[in-house]
C-alpha cells in the first residue's frame, strides 16, 4: 500500500499540491481524476519521486520514501513500472530493445531468457510482429501498449499511469484501459492512475480521489460517485448536459 | 551574473551527479561504443572536406604573401605545418565539431527530456547522468582528438596537394619544409587543445540539452546557446592555454 501524507508542493509562490492525504489500495487501480491544472501529474511525479515535495510524507508500505537511503530508494524503483502520457519509448530503440532494456539493466538473464520475457510481455499486451520496428513507425495505441509492457517487463509491485488515454480514440482508449485493468488484478500490482477521461472512471476505477485546484476534494469508489453532492465533482464528471441528463436518470434509480 | 552563476552551479552539479556506479557496465559499454561511433563516423566527412580546403587555401594564400626572394619556398610548408598542428586542426575543426556535434548532443538531450525519456530512465531507478551525458563526454574525449590527429594529417596533405598541383613548389621544397626545424611540442599542445576542446563541446551541449524546459522551442533555442557558448569558450580556452603553454 503507498499511504501519502499531508504532501505539500509548490513552484514559487505558486501552491500545486496543498495539503494532499490518501491511501493507495493494493492489488487496485487507484484513479486520481480532476481537470486539466489540478495538480494530477504533479502528484503523481511526486509519488515516484521525480519531484520533490516541500513538506508531508509518502509512504510505500509503511516505508518512508524521504528516510530511506539511496540503495532502498533504487531498488523501491526497479519495483516501479510507469506509463507516461507520451509513452517515453527510447527513439533509437526497436520496441523488442525498448521493452529489453529495463531487462538488460537490471538482470543476469541470458539473451534467450530475456527474448522469452520480451516477447511474453508484448503477447500480453496484444503486441505481436512489431518487435522490430522503430517508436516512429507504430501508431499512439501500439506505443501506450509497447510503454506498458516495458512497464511491467521486470513484474513491479506498483504501476503508475500518467493519462494513458490521452491522444488515443475511444476503442483504443478502452483497450488500453482493460489491459491495465486486467494487468493489475493478474500480477497484483498497486495501480495509480491519472486521468480525465470518463470512461476511464466508469471502466477501471476501484477507487477514485478527485483533486481540485492541489486540494483532494473528495475519495470514493466509482459506485458512489454517481451519487456523490459535492457541487465541483458533479461539474467535472457531468460537464455535458447529456451526461447530466443521464445523471438525472440513474439517480430516479434507488441505490 | 546572478544567472551565470547559477548556469555554472547546476553545470558543476551536473558533471558531479555523472560520476555514479552503472547500474550494469555492459550496457554503460555498448552504449560508450555507440556514442563513439556516432561522434567519430557523424564528423567524419566534414572533418576530413574542411581539413584539406584549409590546407590547401592557406598554402595558396601563404605563398601568395610571401612573394620576397630572401624567404625559401619550403618556409610555406613550415608554415602550413605549424599552423595546422596549432591553430587550424584543434581550433577551428573544434569550433565546426560545436556545430556539428554540439548541436547535436544538445538536441538528443533535449528532444529525451521533452519526450520524458529522461524521467523513464530516473523512474527505472537508472542515473540518467550517468547513462546519457557520461558516455557522450568520454566518446568525445577519445574520438575529437583521433579527428584532430587525422585533420592535423589531412590539412598538411591539402596543402601539399594545393602547393604541387599549381606549382607553387615542388614536392620535394614541401617535405623539406615538413621537416625542417620540427618541434614536437606543437603536436603536444595541439593534442591538449583537442582534449579541452572535446570536453567544452561535449559537457556544455549536455549541460543545454539535458536542462531543457518546454517544448520544440526551446530545443532549437537549446541546441543554438550550446554551440554559441561551447564556441566562445574554445576561444577563451583557446588563449588560455596559449598564453599558458607556449
Amino acid at each position: 500500500m503507498i499511504e501519502v501524507k499531508n504532501i505539500k508542493k509548490s513552484f514559487g509562490s505558486k501552491v500545486v499540491l496543498n495539503d494532499v492525504s490518501c491511501k493507495m489500495e493494493s492489488g487496485k487501480v487507484n484513479l486520481i481524476i480532476g481537470s486539466s491544472g489540478s495538480g494530477k501529474t504533479v502528484f503523481l511525479k511526486c509519488l515516484v519521486g521525480l519531484m520533490d515535495l516541500n513538506s508531508g510524507d509518502i509512504l510505500y508500505e509503511g516505508k518512508n520514501v524521504a528516510t530511506m537511503l539511496e540503495q532502498e530508494k533504487k531498488e523501491l524503483r526497479t519495483q516501479i513500472g510507469m506509463l507516461f502520457q507520451g509513452s517515453a519509448l527510447f527513439d533509437s530503440l526497436t520496441v523488442e530493445q525498448n521493452v529489453m532494456f529495463p531487462l538488460d539493466m537490471f538482470t543476469k538473464k541470458s539473451p534467450a531468457e530475456k527474448l522469452k520475457r520480451v516477447n511474453e510481455v508484448l503477447d500480453r499486451v496484444n503486441l505481436k510482429d512489431s518487435n522490430h520496428k522503430f517508436p516512429a513507425e507504430i501508431s499512439g495505441g501500439m506505443k501506450k501498449r509497447v510503454a506498458l509492457a516495458r512497464a511491467i517487463v521486470l513484474n513491479p509491485k506498483y504501476l503508475f499511469c500518467d493519462e494513458p488515454n490521452s491522444g488515443l480514440d475511444p476503442q483504443t482508449s478502452l483497450v488500453v484501459d482493460k489491459l491495465i485493468m486486467e494487468i493489475t488484478k493478474e500480477y497484483n500490482i498497486t495501480t495509480i492512475m491519472n486521468t480525465h477521461d470518463m470512461n476511464s472512471v466508469m471502466e477501471s476505477g476501484d477507487k477514485i480521489i478527485f483533486l481540485y485546484q492541489g486540494e483532494k476534494r473528495w475519495e470514493g469508489s466509482k459506485e458512489d460517485i454517481i451519487f456523490s453532492k459535492d457541487e465541483k465533482l458533479n461539474n467535472f464528471i457531468f460537464a455535458s448536459e447529456f451526461l447530466q441528463e443521464a445523471k438525472k436518470m440513474r439517480m430516479m434509480v434507488p441505490k | 551574473m546572478i544567472k551565470l552563476l547559477e548556469h555554472f552551479g547546476n553545470y558543476l552539479i551536473m558533471l558531479k551527479g555523472m560520476f555514479s556506479k552503472p547500474e550494469n557496465g555492459r550496457v554503460y559499454w555498448k552504449e560508450f561504443i555507440h556514442q563513439c561511433y556516432e561522434l567519430g563516423m557523424g564528423s567524419l566527412g566534414i572533418v576530413v572536406i574542411i581539413s584539406l580546403f584549409l590546407g590547401a587555401v592557406t598554402t595558396i594564400q601563404t605563398a601568395y604573401q610571401l612573394i620576397s626572394p630572401l624567404v625559401q619556398k619550403y618556409v610555406i610548408a613550415q608554415i602550413i605545418r605549424d599552423s595546422s598542428f596549432l591553430e587550424l586542426s584543434p581550433t577551428v575543426v573544434c569550433i565546426v565539431l560545436a556545430g556539428v556535434v554540439g548541436s547535436k548532443i544538445a538536441s538528443e538531450l533535449g528532444n529525451m527530456r521533452v519526450s520524458e525519456q529522461i524521467d523513464a530512465l530516473e523512474i527505472m531507478g537508472i542515473n540518467s547522468k550517468t547513462y546519457l551525458i557520461l558516455p557522450k563526454i568520454v566518446a568525445a574525449f577519445v574520438m575529437i582528438p583521433c579527428l584532430i590527429v587525422l585533420s592535423m594529417f589531412l590539412t598538411v596533405w591539402g596543402g601539399y596537394l594545393a602547393a604541387t598541383l599549381s606549382g607553387v613548389m615542388s614536392s620535394q621544397q614541401f617535405n623539406q619544409g615538413l621537416v625542417k626545424d620540427f618541434v614536437s611540442f606543437n603536436l603536444i599542445f595541439g593534442l591538449i587543445k583537442s582534449f579541452t576542446f572535446a570536453f567544452i563541446i561535449s559537457s556544455i551541449s549536455a549541460y543545454f540539452g539535458y536542462h531543457v524546459k518546454g517544448g520544440a522551442l526551446e530545443i532549437g533555442q537549446a541546441s543554438t546557446k550550446s554551440v554559441v557558448v561551447s564556441c566562445i569558450l574554445i576561444l577563451f580556452a583557446d588563449y588560455g592555454l596559449a598564453a599558458l603553454l607556449l
